[in-house]
């Protein structure tokens, strides 16, 4: 189980990287770069993930020993959360650049978005 | 000393809150740049005092080093040199951007939003983990997206909007790169990866992929060639003294110094990753000076050609991890190699904002950046005009501008570590660099003045010809006294890489 969904996860990836090299439309490239977001962050807490694992909290009765025998490991979840977070700036800046754009050229369509050249 | 370190990030982070709290009332709106440049200058100041003091380990929030986990924020030499660089460009482009961000609205936004970056670049060269690197990377660059759309023109938002599609590529290759050597050591603290990645094996797969996704990512963030395209829109669209912030500083804090950071720091020198260096630099020095040759307008022509002194200073740094990495190594050529590169970095920091600013300066005076448009300049905006030949001679490499010590540095060393072909390739992109700004100074500020703006142009205002001035004299200063400066900052910033795991070795005295 655990290689398929490592493949999973880098096949959304590279779907989201080609949804950014080859797509023409603005708002499909924004999707394509979301994509890639999730794909990243699936993959970090996959890194921490432990079969069977119990979630990172100390029940009453537990030491921190057998703590961190039997529970997945937090530090990739706090690193994902850090992450998400960064999506979401991201996120919202590239909507408000896509939305800019359209007001200033009336298209998504990046073969028109070309005054830029040399 | 200790507590200060951490200010160098809180500053600007909290003068940015203050700032966009500030805007909100009417009267205090006027105080924010005013409050930008006080933190700033006390950034400049404590990065100042810091250069006397030694290495310096500062742990976040009371973890101690005996702890693996905790945040730590890493003061070495290296660190020092950028904190001043940037601290310096920093204080420059507020004070030059005074006057000219008057045309401008909501000006406040503007200060939050580069008082962001600064703090986000400083915590990028204290970071003393991975994670933490990344995350002020990412705060840095989300700033200068924003801030290149500032003006919310369509060629401006089209440039944002390319620079943030490839920053964001590069910026998950950095977090995949950094999630396959956490999968492999089960640690982000930097100096516990590099002695873990000794055991692990720095030949096998997983470590090679991460390399390579670490190197992709962060060369796009240095624009090194081929992941450069984004710069020559990026740069010229942005506001002036965003564009020197971001050819001045940006590139070199959040993609060569991470870039020497790593390759020393975590991954450890290899013959394998200073060909790559190499590759990239040699590259980026060539495309980057010829495609500049051939640019009239004047920003993108400086675009260019900070992709080719990129290309000089990563160039230096591989050819210092290539004679690291050899079986008997002659560490006092690989430190001679950072040395020039360092140099170079420093210099490039100082003429780069330089002519981006007598550019900005140019811009605002005469209404156009075509430099067929210009002409006769020299005459009618006299001290634009000599910054503006101050930073040319720097960065064509003429004594006794800095320019010409770094570069004759870098080639001295590439001859001396065997490269001489790569030596004589360095000599003839200057030779080109020399004759693009003959072409710069020809047209723009000798001639005839070919627009009637350009024949009214009168000089800049006070402020900014005095951003320009500081920065012209230490372009003149840093070149004579390149022997304390190489004594008390480049030296210690050269051991900081090279004797890798000296200072970053946690647990123990170093």
């Amino acid at each position: 189980m655990s290689t398929g969904i490592y493949i999973l996860a880098f096949a959304v990836l590279l779907a989201g990287l080609y949804a950014i090299v080859a797509k023409k439309n603005i708002v499909k490239i924004i999707v394509g770069l979301l994509a890639v977001d999730y794909a990243l962050n699936l993959m970090l807490v996959l890194v921490g993930y432990r079969t069977g694992g119990t979630p990172p909290i100390l029940v009453e009765g537990q030491t921190p020993a057998k703590l961190a025998a039997a529970a997945v490991d937090p530090l990739p979840q706090a690193m994902v959360l850090t992450s998400i977070v960064i999506g979401l700036g991201l996120t919202a800046l590239m909507v408000a650049l896509g939305i800019r754009l359209y007001e200033r050229y009336g298209t998504f369509d990046t073969n028109r978005i070309r005054r830029l050249r040399g | 000393m200790m507590p200060f370190v951490p200010l160098l990030v809180i500053l600007p982070l909290g003068a940015a809150f203050c700032v966009v709290a500030m805007a909100q009332v009417n009267w205090m709106r006027r105080l924010t740049a005013p409050l930008a440049i006080a933190a700033v200058l006390a950034n400049l100041v404590i990065s100042a005092m810091l250069l006397g003091f030694g290495d310096i380990r500062f742990f976040v929030g009371g973890w101690g080093p005996e702890s693996a986990i905790g945040i730590e924020l890493v003061c070495d030499g290296l660190s020092k040199l950028m904190a001043v660089t940037i601290n310096l460009v920093a204080l420059v482009a507020f004070v030059f951007a005074v006057p000219y961000m008057r045309r401008f609205t909501k000006v406040w936004l503007f200060d939050s939003l580069l008082l962001l970056m600064i703090g986000a670049m400083n915590g990028v060269v204290l970071a003393g983990d991975l994670f933490n690197l990344f995350v002020f990377l990412e705060i840095a660059a989300i700033a200068s997206y924003a801030l290149v759309a500032f003006g919310c023109e369509a060629e401006e938002l089209e440039a944002a909007f390319k620079y943030m599609v490839l920053g964001t590529v590069g910026s998950a290759f950095i977090l995949l790169g950094v999630t396959i050597i956490y999968s492999l050591t089960g640690q982000l603290n930097m100096a516990m990866v590099h002695s873990l990645l000794g055991k692990v094996g720095p030949g096998g797969p997983a470590v090679l992929l991460a390399a390579a996704l670490l190197l992709s990512g962060l060369a796009l963030k240095a624009a090194m060639v081929p992941f450069h395209a984004w710069l020559p829109d990026a740069h010229p669209s942005a506001p002036a003294p965003i564009s020197a912030m971001l050819s001045g500083v940006l590139i070199k804090a959040s993609g060569v110094y991470v870039m020497a950071r790593i390759v020393f720091n975590v991954l450890g020198a290899s013959d394998r990753l200073a060909v790559i260096l190499m590759a990239m630099g040699t590259l980026s020095m060539l495309i980057g000076v010829l495609l500049a040759v051939g640019q009239w307008d004047i920003k993108r022509l400086l675009a260019y050609h900070s992709i080719s002194q990129m290309g000089y200073v990563v160039l230096a740094i591989g050819a210092a991890a290539q004679v690291a990495s050899r079986p008997s190594p002659d560490m006092a050529l690989a430190g001679l190699c950072l040395f020039g590169g360092l140099f170079h970095l420093f210099n490039h920091a100082m003429f780069k904002s330089l002519l981006f600013l007598s550019s900005g300066s140019i811009e605002q005076q005469t209404g156009t950046r075509e430099l067929k448009k210009m002409g006769g300049l020299a005459r009618r905006m006299k001290v634009t005009s000599f910054c503006c030949r101050v930073g040319a001679l720097s960065i064509s490499g003429v004594p006794p501008f800095n320019g010409f010590f770094s570069k004759l540095i870098i080639i001295v060393a590439l001859v001396l570590a065997g490269h001489e072909v790569l030596a004589a390739l360095a000599v003839f992109v200057a030779l080109v660099t020399l004759i693009s700004f003959i072409k710069v100074q020809r047209y723009a500020l000798e001639g005839a003045a070919a627009d009637d703006r350009a024949a009214n142009a009168v000089e800049a205002p006070v402020l900014m010809q005095a951003a320009m001035v500081v920065l012209a004299v230490i372009c003149i200063v840093s070149g004579l006294a390149i022997v304390p400066l190489g004594e008390h900052v480049l030296g210690p910033a050269a051991d900081a890489l090279l004797g890798a795991g000296r200072l970053l070795s946690t647990g123990g005295a170093p």
